[in-house]
């Protein structure tokens, strides 16, 4: 996979110095990070990093303490996720992502229904609903036995590609994947990195948040290393080896005993 | 299109058009209903349950399970629960009859007061449940007594009895009043009587005219709160944003469902429908009783349960659940003309709950590929 040329565009979404405290807890105390279109930029970190509140920061559910959002060049505050949405900044939550009791098409239109009227009142245009979603699925390469299918008989890599689907479709920009190969099997976590480099390829900007080194060398054009609340360094692909990734993640010292008595397996 | 039809998975199994059409929510619904009916064709089919009289008999008793159980269900989809449900019939009805007989008021103010104050209670009660996070079974419990508490309260204080009569007279003229307690399709019930498809009264102050002499409003509300709450659930968006509100609060906010009022509204609906099924019964009844609608919540929960709604909310089929009202009614109604002891109401209510949610845990899991 070769870096597509327009990674080298102004920034979409630049965060600067964000730090978020919750009471007396420190969260953030000071991440930058910025996404370009068309590049994946992964975020990498262990457990209690701030991953997760760094990306909820991005995506308007937490307000930051204090730092800067540009989006676009100027500046900007999500006052919640609607408008982040409507910004054109989508997330996929790791497993809030589909609600497995509903069909897909009532999933993929889910808070954006199709509507049609009849005389005074409103229905649902599941006729274009349907078609959208089955051409949509078509594309990413996922054979639905029909739009009526419930979300709960696909599987975790196809419900993750549904959800990237859904926000590629309304006109993502920034695509944020919370986790989204952590609770995968190899040859679905390889549909899910496909995805994420088709989606790529159309200018989206993907931010992919993973604590798997492996995953992130697949598909990443940028790698971000969160510790403790802090962004640890940044490097483009190319530039770093795995197992300085794999160390910067950890912590450094900790890891290097570690690995040794587990034999260089992890 | 072609696309899509075109990838071919190895793995998804042609299905059949047949099992497709019979596995949906409503199937053990249906599959009891179908039960129901032939076994009272064979035990009582020869007792009159099945004339003209015998029919409006269960049919309205059916339709006043029918009124509340489609509030149940929608709120159930939505991911609550309303156990107020039967302590609102209670005081609806006493409101109406106290503001109209006690008060003085005209009917139709009577009416429109009390629909007023009880929605309010329904938003209150959602309220209370999507800012505390509480779960909607302990604060309607609350509400469950709070609301019978007063339905006794009230009319002792006021009147000094529990039992407030004399809306009838009250009604006489009103012109909402008929909306509720009225009967519609007169002349073609005595056009039924007079040609011989209906039987007609032979002799007493009623002699000519056919036995049954119109379909009762309540039926029709049963009718179109059922029509409005199937077009909304499964034809409409807020239908969508009920189903992602009950399936998941979290993920459905994530994409700008506003789940809080999608709730706030199902419990809005839910003691509308209690409303409606309170009115009617003072219409009919010309009084009001502190202890009506006692045990109804629950009655509304098995017939939306049997129509193959799921408990925890995200799934279900308002179609199922008039289905669920339908077999309460039927076997109900039925028991007594087939000549058999009312207490076994109960034992066979229990059977068919048990079997129809055995069988629509099955169907649900191959819809849905839970495992």
């Amino acid at each position: 996979m070769s870096i597509p040329a327009s990674t080298s565009g102004a920034p979409i979404i630049e965060m600067r110095d964000i730090q978020k405290h919750f009471g007396a807890v420190i969260a953030l105390s000071g991440v930058s990070f910025d996404i370009r279109p068309g590049e994946c930029h992964c975020l990498l970190g262990d457990n209690g990093a701030g991953k997760s509140t760094f990306i909820k920061t991005m995506s308007g559910v937490h307000k930051p303490t204090a730092g800067e959002i540009l989006f676009n060049g100027r500046p900007m505050r999500f006052d919640s996720p609607r408008d982040a949405m409507e910004a054109g900044v989508a997330t996929v939550y790791q497993d809030l992502a589909m609600i497995p009791l509903m069909s897909v098409t009532r999933n993929f239109w889910m808070g954006r229904e199709p509507t049609r009227r009849i005389g005074p009142l409103r229905f649902m245009d599941f006729a274009t609903a349907n078609a959208v979603t089955m051409a949509e699925m078509a594309r990413m390469g996922i054979a639905l036995r029909s739009p009526d299918q419930a979300v709960g008989t696909l599987s975790g890599g196809e419900r993750q590609t549904v959800a990237i689907a859904r926000a590629v479709h309304f006109g993502a920009r920034v695509l944020i994947l919370d986790e989204p190969t952590s609770a995968l099997g190899v040859r679905q976590t390889a549909n899910v990195l496909a995805t994420i480099d088709k989606v790529r390829q159309k200018g989206v900007g993907v931010v992919f948040i993973t604590h798997n080194v492996r995953h992130a060398l697949a598909v990443g054009d940028r790698f971000t290393v969160l510790n403790r609340g802090r962004t640890l360094g940044c490097a483009e692909r190319g530039r770093i080896t795995p197992d300085a990734l794999q160390d910067m993640m950890a912590g450094g010292q900790e890891m290097a005993t570690l690995e040794g008595s587990l034999g260089g397996t992890v | 299109m072609s696309d899509a039809s075109a990838i071919k998975d190895e793995r998804v199994k042609d299905t059949s058009s047949l099992r497709r059409a019979l596995i949906r929510p409503e199937l053990g619904a249906m599959v009891g209903t179908v039960a129901v009916f032939t076994f009272f064709i064979l035990f009582a089919g020869d007792s009159g349950m099945f004339n003209a009289q015998g029919v409006m008999n269960w049919s309205v008793v059916s339709a006043q399970f029918m009124i509340i159980a489609v509030g149940a269900c929608m709120l159930m989809i939505a991911g609550e629960f309303d156990l107020s449900v039967g302590s609102m019939i209670g005081f609806a009805g006493m409101s109406i009859a106290i503001f109209s007989v006690t008060w003085g008021w005209p009917v139709w103010l009577a009416i429109i007061v009390t629909f007023a104050i009880c929605v309010s209670i329904g938003a209150l009660n959602g309220y209370i449940v999507v800012r505390t996070g509480l779960p909607s079974f302990i604060v309607t419990l609350a509400a469950l007594f709070i609301l019978r508490g007063f339905t006794i309260y009230f009319p002792q204080v006021i009147e000094r009895r529990t039992i407030i009569g004399g809306v009838s007279d009250a009604a006489a003229g009103d012109w909402l009043a008929p909306l509720f307690g009225g009967k519609i399709g007169q002349p073609l019930f005595a056009w039924l009587g007079e040609n011989g498809v209906i039987s007609v009264f032979e002799r007493g102050a009623r002699a000519g005219q056919p036995v049954v002499d119109g379909v009762p409003m309540l039926i029709v509300w049963a009718l179109a709160l059922v029509i409005f709450g199937h077009v909304l659930l499964t034809r409409t968006r807020f239908g969508n944003w009920i189903f992602a509100s009950g399936g998941d609060a979290q993920a459905a906010r994530y994409v700008g469902v506003p789940v809080n009022r999608v709730k706030i509204l199902m419990f809005m609906f839910t003691a509308f429908c209690a409303t409606v099924f309170a009115t009617c019964q003072v219409m009919e009844f010309g009084s009001a009783g502190a202890d009506r609608g006692l045990l109804k919540e629950f009655e509304a929960i098995i017939a939306v349960v049997i129509g193959g709604a799921l408990l925890t909310g995200g799934y279900g089929s308002v179609i199922g659940a008039a289905l669920g009202a339908l077999i309460f009614g039927v076997v109900q109604q039925g028991l007594f003309f087939a000549n058999v002891e009312s207490s076994l109401f109960r034992v066979f209510l229990g059977v068919i709950l048990l079997f129809a949610v055995i069988l629509n845990t099955y169907i649900r899991r191959i819809i849905t590929g839970e495992r």
